[in-house]
C-alpha cells in the first residue's frame, strides 16, 4: 500500500481528504488551514483553535463528511515554536471511508485546547493521556485528572525539556 | 472523579431484553459502597484496578485506573534509534509480539524507500496469523477461568505451546521474538518449517473444533455471557473499538480487508461477524465467538500462505534492510490488525536523525477498556468479571 502512494502524485486518499477539506473551509473559512497535500497522512491546522470543538461535531456529522471514529489523538511537543498541540487520526468507518487528521496548538504555558470527549468518546481518556504527558488542559473535558503516571508525579515526562524528579516518595528516580 | 450525585440509583435491574433476566431488587432502600477490584484481582487479566460503586450486588461504576505498568514506551522511543524500538514494541502486547513488530514496521516503511521482497511479506504475514491464534487461544482460555471452566484453559495452552514452539524455531525467543524488522525480516524459515507447519495446522484443526464444543456450547459459559456487556454497533464506533470487540457488535471492519496492506488481499478470508442466531449482537459472548472464528480464518490464511510463498534457495531477509535506517521528514500514521483491534503507530520523523521526533502508540487495549464504565453501568459484580473478559485487555499494551 506504502508503495502505490509514493509512485502515484495523489492518492485516491489525498484526493478524498481533499474534498473533505473543501467541505470543512466552506463552512468555517478562515478558521483552518490549507490542507497539507502529503501521501502518508494529509492534515489541516485548526487555526482558530477555540472553535476546534464545533468544527469537530460539524466533522461528524455533516452528511458529507460524517468522521464517525477516531482512530488516534496524540499529544506533540514544538519546542521552537512555543506550542503543544494535538494530533487527531479521523476515519469515516465503514461509511464514506475517507480519512483526515487534524492539528490544533495551543500555548506552552497553561495552553488550553477544548475538549471533543463528547464527540468521540475515544478522545476522552486520549486527551487525559496527553494532559498527563505534557500538561495542556482541554477545556470542558468531563474528568481531566492524570491517567498513566501517579496521581502526584511532577512535570509532564513527554515535553522535550523535562527533567526527572530526584525523588518520588523517599525513593530515588533512577535516570 | 464523577460526583456521586450524578450516578443514577439502580435499584431496579432491568434487563436488556426483559426475558432472559429477572429484576432481582426492588424498592430497595440501597447504600452505596465502594469495592475495589484488583490491582492484584486474577479476573482482572494483569494489574489494573477498578474502583467499583456498588449498590448491593448491582454495581452503579466501575472507574477503572491504570498505569500500574507503565513505562512511558514513547520516552524510550524518543532516545533510542528505530530498530532499537522493536524490542519495546514487543514488550507492549506480550501476547502477540509478532503483530505488533508488523504494525510498527508498516508504519516506519511507509516514510522509508524500501522494497519489501515478496518472501518477507509471506514470512511476516504466517507469523503473525500464528501469533494471532496464539493470542486468541490466550483470550479464549482465561477468559474460561474467569468465568469457573478450567479444562478449555488447559486445552488451550497445551496448543498454544506448539505455536510458541513454532515461532521459537524461527525467531530464536519463545514469546517476545524481535523477529520482523524494519525493512526485512530476521531469519528465514528453518529447513522443514513449512511442511511442520502444515502437520499443526492439520493436528490443530480438530483440536480447535473440540474447543468450541467444550466451550462455545457450554449452557453454563452461554448463560454467563448471553446477553451481558451489550454494546450497540454507533457506539462502538463512537468509543474507538476496533477488531474483534468492534466486529462483535456486528460492524464488519478489519484493517487487513480495509486497508489491504502487505499481501492480504491476495487472500481469501472472511472478516468474521457473529449473525445473531447464538448471540445477542453486541454482548461478551459474540466477542468470543468473534475469536473463535477467527481462529478458523487464520488457519485458513496461513494454509494459503504455506502453498503461495515462493521458493528460493539461499534467501537472505535481512538484505534490504537499509545499513542506516534514517526515515524522511514527515508524518505517518501506520497500523495493522492486531489480535485485539487496530494496533496505530504515529511517528514523526525530522529527516535527519535516526530517532524519532514522537513516536505514539494507539493501543487498541486502551480505547478499547476505555468503554468499561459505560459496559459496567447497572451490572452484577459477577457479570463485571464476564465483561472484563470479553475485552481481553493485556495490561502491557494498556500502560505502555
Amino acid at each position: 500500500m506504502g508503495d502505490t502512494q509514493e509512485n502515484t502524485p495523489q492518492s485516491t486518499e489525498v484526493i478524498a481528504a481533499k474534498a473533505a477539506w473543501q467541505v470543512i473551509g466552506e463552512k468555517f473559512g478562515d478558521a483552518i488551514s490549507e490542507l497539507d497535500e502529503n501521501p502518508f497522512m494529509p492534515f489541516f491546522v485548526v487555526k482558530q483553535s477555540e472553535r476546534w470543538r464545533e468544527i469537530a461535531l460539524f466533522m461528524r456529522d455533516n452528511p458529507k463528511l460524517r468522521f464517525t471514529y477516531m482512530a488516534c489523538l496524540s499529544g506533540v511537543d514544538y519546542p521552537e515554536e512555543g506550542k503543544l498541540g494535538i494530533v487527531c487520526n479521523l476515519e469515516s468507518l465503514g461509511e464514506l471511508g475517507h480519512r483526515i487528521a487534524v492539528k490544533v496548538k495551543c500555548d506552552r504555558d497553561e495552553g488550553s485546547i477544548p475538549s471533543v470527549a463528547k464527540v468521540w468518546k475515544t478522545a476522552d481518556w486520549h486527551e487525559r493521556e496527553a494532559f498527563d504527558m505534557y500538561g495542556m488542559t482541554f477545556s470542558g473535558h468531563p474528568d481531566l485528572r492524570r491517567i498513566l503516571c501517579p496521581e502526584d508525579w511532577e512535570g509532564y515526562p513527554l515535553r522535550k525539556d523535562y527533567e526527572v524528579q530526584e525523588t518520588y516518595h523517599g525513593i530515588k528516580v533512577p535516570n | 472523579m464523577q460526583e456521586l450525585g450524578k450516578a443514577e440509583p439502580t435499584s431496579v435491574r432491568v434487563s436488556p431484553k426483559g426475558k432472559t433476566r429477572v429484576t432481582i431488587e426492588k424498592d430497595l432502600s440501597s447504600e452505596e459502597m465502594i469495592l475495589n477490584m484488583g490491582p492484584q484481582h486474577p479476573s482482572t487479566h494483569g494489574v489494573l484496578r477498578l474502583e467499583c460503586k456498588t449498590d448491593g450486588e448491582v454495581v452503579i461504576e466501575a472507574e477503572p485506573y491504570l498505569g500500574y505498568l507503565h513505562r512511558c514506551f514513547e520516552k524510550h522511543a524518543e532516545m533510542v534509534d528505530y530498530p532499537g524500538i522493536v524490542p519495546f514494541v514487543d514488550r507492549m502486547d506480550y501476547l502477540a509480539s509478532m503483530n505488533n513488530d508488523f504494525a510498527f514496521c508498516i508504519a516506519v516503511e511507509k516514510l522509508l524507500d524500501v522494497e519489501i521482497p515478496r518472501r518477507v511479506e509471506f514470512l511476516r504475514v504466517i507469523v503473525s496469523e500464528i501469533n494471532r491464534i496464539a493470542s486468541h487461544l490466550v483470550a479464549i482460555g482465561t477468559y474460561a477461568i474467569d468465568l469457573g471452566a478450567f479444562t478449555p484453559f488447559l486445552f488451550c495452552f497445551r496448543d498454544r505451546e506448539h505455536m510458541l514452539n513454532l515461532l521459537e524455531w524461527t525467531s530464536g525467543a519463545r514469546m517476545l521474538y524481535n523477529y520482523i524488522l524494519i525493512g526485512g525480516a530476521a531469519y528465514d524459515f528453518p529447513k522443514d518449517f513449512i511442511s511442520r507447519t502444515a502437520e499443526f495446522i492439520k493436528y490443530f484443526r480438530p483440536k480447535a473444533l473440540e474447543l468450541q464444543k467444550l466451550l462455545t456450547e457450554n449452557e453454563i459459559f452461554v448463560r454467563r455471557t448471553k446477553g451481558v456487556g451489550m454494546m450497540p454497533a454507533d457506539v462502538a464506533v463512537n468509543y474507538g473499538w476496533s477488531g474483534p470487540m468492534l466486529r462483535g457488535s456486528g460492524v464488519e471492519w478489519d484493517l487487513r480487508r480495509v486497508d489491504g496492506y502487505s499481501i492480504y488481499p491476495e487472500l481469501d478470508f472472511k472478516v468474521c461477524v457473529p449473525d445473531g442466531k447464538f448471540s445477542d449482537i453486541g454482548d461478551s459472548l459474540s466477542r468470543h465467538l468473534v475469536r473463535a472464528l477467527e481462529i478458523e480464518e487464520s488457519l485458513n490464511i496461513i494454509e494459503q500462505c504455506l502453498d503461495m510463498i515462493p521458493e528460493e534457495e539461499g534467501f537472505d531477509p535481512r538484505a534490504t534492510i537499509p545499513k542506516r535506517i534514517r526515515p524522511k521528514a514527515g508524518e505517518v500514521y501506520g497500523r495493522a490488525e492486531n489480535p485485539r483491534g487496530e494496533l496505530g503507530f504515529y511517528i514523526v520523523s525530522d529527516g535527519k536523525s535516526t530517532k524519532p521526533l514522537r513516536c505514539k502508540a494507539r493501543s487498541s487495549c486502551f480505547v478499547n477498556l476505555s468503554a468499561m464504565k459505560e459496559l459496567s453501568h447497572g451490572q452484577l459484580i459477577p457479570d463485571l468479571v464476564s465483561i472484563i473478559g470479553s475485552i481481553d485487555i493485556v495490561l502491557g499494551e494498556v500502560d505502555r
